[in-house]
This record gives C-alpha cells, structure tokens and sequence, in this order.
C-alpha cells in the first residue's frame, strides 16, 4: 500500500524551531477502544494534538475498523483513519506485536509526534513504541504545548510540576485522562488499513484476561468520582457511596487508609500507591487527605471534602468543605441530586 | 538463578519538596529506596530463597548517597550491590536504562531483572521498557503477580476497571513491579547489621562510557505546584449544606 505525499517534515524538536510551525507535522493517536467502542478519553488527546498549527492529524486503531471508526473521529478534527494489522490473527493478545505494527505505522506515515491515554494499555503500548524507536517520551502529561515543544507533567507526587522538552522526532506522550477538555472541530477524514510487515517476537503472550466483576465506571477514566475513606467504617458501606455514583453517574474510589483495613480492594484505591485520576468532580467521604492521596486527585478540578473532623488536613486544600457526618450528608446529598434529576 | 533489581534513590513521599535554581531541588530531605522498587526487592529476595541458590544483585544509578538505599534494599535479602556513580540530579529514563544495562551486562548473565514501574520521584513510567530494549529482553509492566516456571514466567498486571491480565513471559525477562505484588518486611535488626557488610562496587558513570548526555528529554522548569486553599466550608443543616453544593456544583458546570 502506498501513502498519500506528505509535505515536509517537522524538523527534529516537538513543536520546531522557528519557522517550522508553518509547516506540516503529521501528528499520530493512539486510538483505545472499550467494550463500548472508542473510549471518550480518547477525544481530549485529540482535541490537544490539534493545538499543534498545521498538524496533520492521524488515529491508529490496532486491529480495529477504521471506516466505523471515521465518523466520530473526524468530529474531532481527525484526517485519516488507519487501521493498524499485522499478519497475525491475534495481535490482541500480542502486546510487542501491536507495538511492532504501530511502530512500523509511525514510520510509514512519517508521523513526527505520537500521543495516547495515560491508561494501563495506552502507557503499555507506548512505551514499548518508544523503546523500539528509541524515541523520546512522557507518560501521564497533564499539558502539551506542541508549538512550544515541551509536556508537562507531575513530579514528586504532584508536589512540583515539571516542564520538559522532548529532544528528537519522532517523540511519544500519553495524557493523563481528562487532563484535556474535549471539543469538537469537525474535519473530513479518509480511512485505510495498514499491515504491518512485521512479525512478532513471541516473547509476551496475553494467556487471559479477567474481568474485576463489578462492571463499574472506570476510575482513571471517570468524570466525577465519590471516595470512601477509613471513616467508612465497612465494606458494605460502600453502598451508601455507590447509590449516590449512580445518580451522578460517578465511579466509586477509595484512600489508602481504607483499602488497608481491608473495606475495599487495592484496585479502587486512589492516591500515591492507586490509581492517579484527574476528574472534573471529586468528592472525598471520610477522607483525612494525607499528602500521598493529594498525589494520586489533586489535578481534579473540584475538590469537595465531607468529613466530621473540623482539623481534618483535606479542608485545607479542598474547594468546598462540609463539616459533617458523611452516614448524614452522602444519603443527603444523593436526594437532593435525584430531586434534581426529576423534571420539573 | 541470578536475579538483579534496580532501584532508585527517591526523596520520601512525605518530604517538602524545595525547587532550587528553577530545574533541580535540594537535597536536604529525607530519601528512601523507590517504593516501588521495594515490591522488586522484596519478590527478587523471596523467589531466591524458594529457588535456593543463585544470586539477587542490586543495582541503582545515582550520587554517592544512593549508597543509603542500597544498603536498605540489602537488608532485604540480595546478596551484593552496585552503584553507578554519577554526579547529575536527573537522568532522563534512556540514560538510566543504558547505565543499568552496561552495569548488569558487566556484571553478570541476568535470568530475571526486576524493577518498579516508576519512581515516585520523576514519575517516568518507561525505565523498565528502556532497559529490556537495550537488553533485548521482553518487558511486562505494572506486575501485580509473579510466578516463575523454568524458562518462563506467569504475571499478572493490572489493567483497566480494575481488571488483570494474565500473561506469559519468556526468562531472561524484566519485570515492573507495582503494589500489589507483595508487602515488603520491615528488615530485623541482625539483617540491617549483615546488610552494612555486604559488599557493594561503585562504577562511575563515564568508566561505562556514558556522559550522561544520553538523555531524549531535558527539564526545563520545576516548579512547585500550586496548592487550593483552604476549603470554602458551607454552613447550616446538613439538608442545606447538600442543597448549597449542589448549586455550587451545578455553577462550575461539573455535575
């Protein structure tokens, strides 16, 4: 298969140097799709890599379907459409494969700067894309300023932020989800498939994949998360917390202090050693607010603290407190949300 | 089996944090071996005893103080210890990668490498990664599960939703360890005292011939976050408190 001619490249830093913004970058996403088709986290990556002046803008599905796939993504401003294959019939379960093909994409393309999610997979992914190419990278940015050439990203648990250059083409980032809002830009794309004339390793292989069960929102990629901590005082006063993420459409965290007293598993737990979310919503029930759970919430971009300790430290770096027993204020707070779900 | 576990020298989770000079910080704070990297310690040390023989060896990239950490994660269990000496606050993660590689191709024929996933420190999440491709080793990262067979590896990692994949690995391989994956002991006095003796051999940077201007990636700010205030604490019943937020929320457009 061929290319379309590309126009002249982006020289070798991330955004260029002068002049070079007037001309055309070719600028790739990875593309993450769920069980519900293509993540909606994957449309802030877009909307950043649009910044970039005269970009080009490329999405890479792994063995995905990219003509089902154009409609939504060129909302966003997208201009081609590629569905990445290799000759293998189960690159899904083929970690180095999939990062052999869209490499091999990368290249074919001429693409000079590759973002993604900031997700389990999309980290994965990669980095193994960037260790094959020896390419620059950063993982979880919060910011890309693709004229300027540089990410920026948290250091030390969120207590610094760095900015960072990324020295070469092509370079790599993937976005903490959310950390861009979405906003459409409707473009008209092209669709193609690629494969990849690679072959795999065969060094990882994926044997199963097993599901956590509870079918709930996604922490990392949910939009307003309600946290449990050691306050809580049991597992099954979760529910409590879980009625109202269902009215809000939330999912459903824990602090660290709660998941070692054993109230909820290491998979819900947020902060340092957890996951790392950035919501637009955060409300913290029962939380103390040590500086390692800050590390894992603090890009959230409201923070609500309800807690019965006056002193609690997480008043002092919250938007809006409430002084509180969170038994009182969490079945409150879920009525007067359904009061205002109801129409009027 | 020869297992080798590197670590990183970081400050404490909990230490303030001072920039200095606009891209570094000082160094007056409490530093503690990555708390990551003590998931790989701790499982480096435990499949040794259960293999019953070989050798765990670990290795960390930084200044001398890095010596602080190795001697922490030797009371661990591993056997010796190397430092790669150099004088450079950060390294970018393709620096640190070749540094580990030539320190550990030097040193010895790994069957298993084991590290964190990241530092909590520069945050860089690709160390692993770097180091298996300058090795040509397979990587699996973010190892909740770890089960050695023979030639081969069992591993589990975390994915989305809380879900785990369940991948096999060939040996020689590096692993990313993350919690979950075990709960490292608080080492016994006797271990803290055998950890002084063991031996550790320092290697400066250059003598592997790296300059240190490895690096595809340069700091060029690092400041300190800004921190929210105190919370604006809403008053009455805890009937008005919800009803005031609500609004409050409805008014920042994030319900």
């Amino acid at each position: 298969m061929t290319a379309e001619p590309l126009p002249a490249q982006d020289p070798a830093h991330l955004g260029g140097e002068t002049g070079a913004t007037k001309r055309m970058a070719n600028i790739g996403i990875l593309i993450e799709s769920g069980a519900e088709g293509i993540k909606e986290t994957n449309f802030g990556v877009i909307t950043a890599a649009r910044r970039k002046s005269g970009g080009n803008l490329f999405a890479f599905i792994i063995d995905g379907d990219a003509a089902a796939a154009k409609a939504v993504l060129e909302t966003y401003g997208v201009r081609k459409v590629v569905g990445v294959t290799a000759p293998a019939p189960d690159i899904q379960a083929r970690p180095e494969l999939q990062a052999a093909a869209l490499a091999a994409a990368v290249t074919h393309f001429e693409i000079t700067g590759l973002l993604g999610v900031a997700s389990p997979k999309g980290r994965d992914l990669l980095a193994r894309v960037a260790a094959s190419l020896d390419a620059p990278l950063v993982q979880d940015c919060l910011k890309v300023d693709m004229d300027e050439g540089t990410v920026t990203k948290s250091h030390f648990s969120g207590r610094t932020t760095a900015t960072l250059r990324l020295k070469g083409s092509p370079w790599v980032c993937s976005l903490r989800p959310n950390s861009v809002e979405p906003v459409p830009a409707p473009a008209a794309a092209t669709a193609e498939n690629f494969q990849a004339q690679t072959v795999d390793p065969g060094r990882v292989c994926v044997k199963d994949v097993k599901k956590s069960g509870t079918g709930a929102t996604d922490l990392a990629e949910a939009n307003i998360i309600l946290t449990g901590g050691r306050a809580i005082g049991s597992s099954e006063n979760y529910q409590m917390l879980r009625e109202c993420a269902e009215v809000l459409g939330a999912a459903v965290g824990a602090s660290r202090a709660a998941v070692d007293a054993g109230y909820a598993p290491h998979s819900m737990q947020v902060g340092q050693t957890g996951k790392t979310v950035s919501p637009k919503l955060y409300i913290a029930c029962g939380v103390s607010g040590a500086v390692q759970h800050f590390a894992g919430m603090k890009t959230s971009k409201v923070i609500v603290a309800i807690n019965n300790d006056k002193d609690a430290p997480i008043f002092g770096k919250s938007d809006y407190g409430i002084l509180g027993d969170m038994f009182e204020v969490v079945p409150a707070l879920t009525e007067a949300l359904r009061k205002r779900r109801q129409p009027k | 089996m020869r297992i080798y576990v590197c670590v990183k020298h970081v400050p404490d989770t909990a230490a303030r944090i001072t920039v200095v000079g606009g891209t570094g910080f000082a160094e007056t704070c409490k530093f503690i071996v990555n708390p990551y990297d003590e998931y790989a310690v701790e499982e480096a040390a435990r499949l040794s005893r259960k293999d019953g023989g070989g050798e765990v060896i670990v290795v960390t990239v930084g200044k001398e103080a890095a010596v602080a950490s190795l001697r922490a994660a030797l009371a661990l269990g591993p056997q010796r210890g190397i430092l790669v000496k150099t004088d450079a606050q950060f390294l970018d993660s393709r620096t640190t990668g070749l540094a580990l590689k030539k320190a550990i191709e030097r040193d010895g024929a790994p069957d298993l490498i084991l590290t964190g996933k990241q530092s909590v420190d520069s945050e860089g999440m690709q160390t692993p990664y770097r180091l298996a491709q300058a090795l040509g080793m397979p990587v699996v990262s973010d190892v909740v599960k770890l089960t050695v067979e023979g030639r081969r590896a069992l591993v589990e990692r975390e994915v989305d939703g809380g879900g785990r994949e369940v991948l096999e690995v060939g040996l020689p391989c590096v692993i990313g360890a993350t919690r979950g994956l075990n709960e490292p002991h608080y080492p016994k006095l006797p271990e803290i005292m055998q950890a002084k003796k063991k031996e550790i051999k320092v290697i400066p940077m250059a003598e592997l011939g790296l300059s240190g201007d490895e690096g595809c990636t340069e700091i060029v700010q690092l400041a300190a976050t800004p921190e929210r205030g105190q919370a604006r604490m809403l008053e009455g019943s805890a009937r008005e408190k919800v009803e005031q937020l609500v609004g409050l929320l409805e008014q920042e457009n994030v319900l």
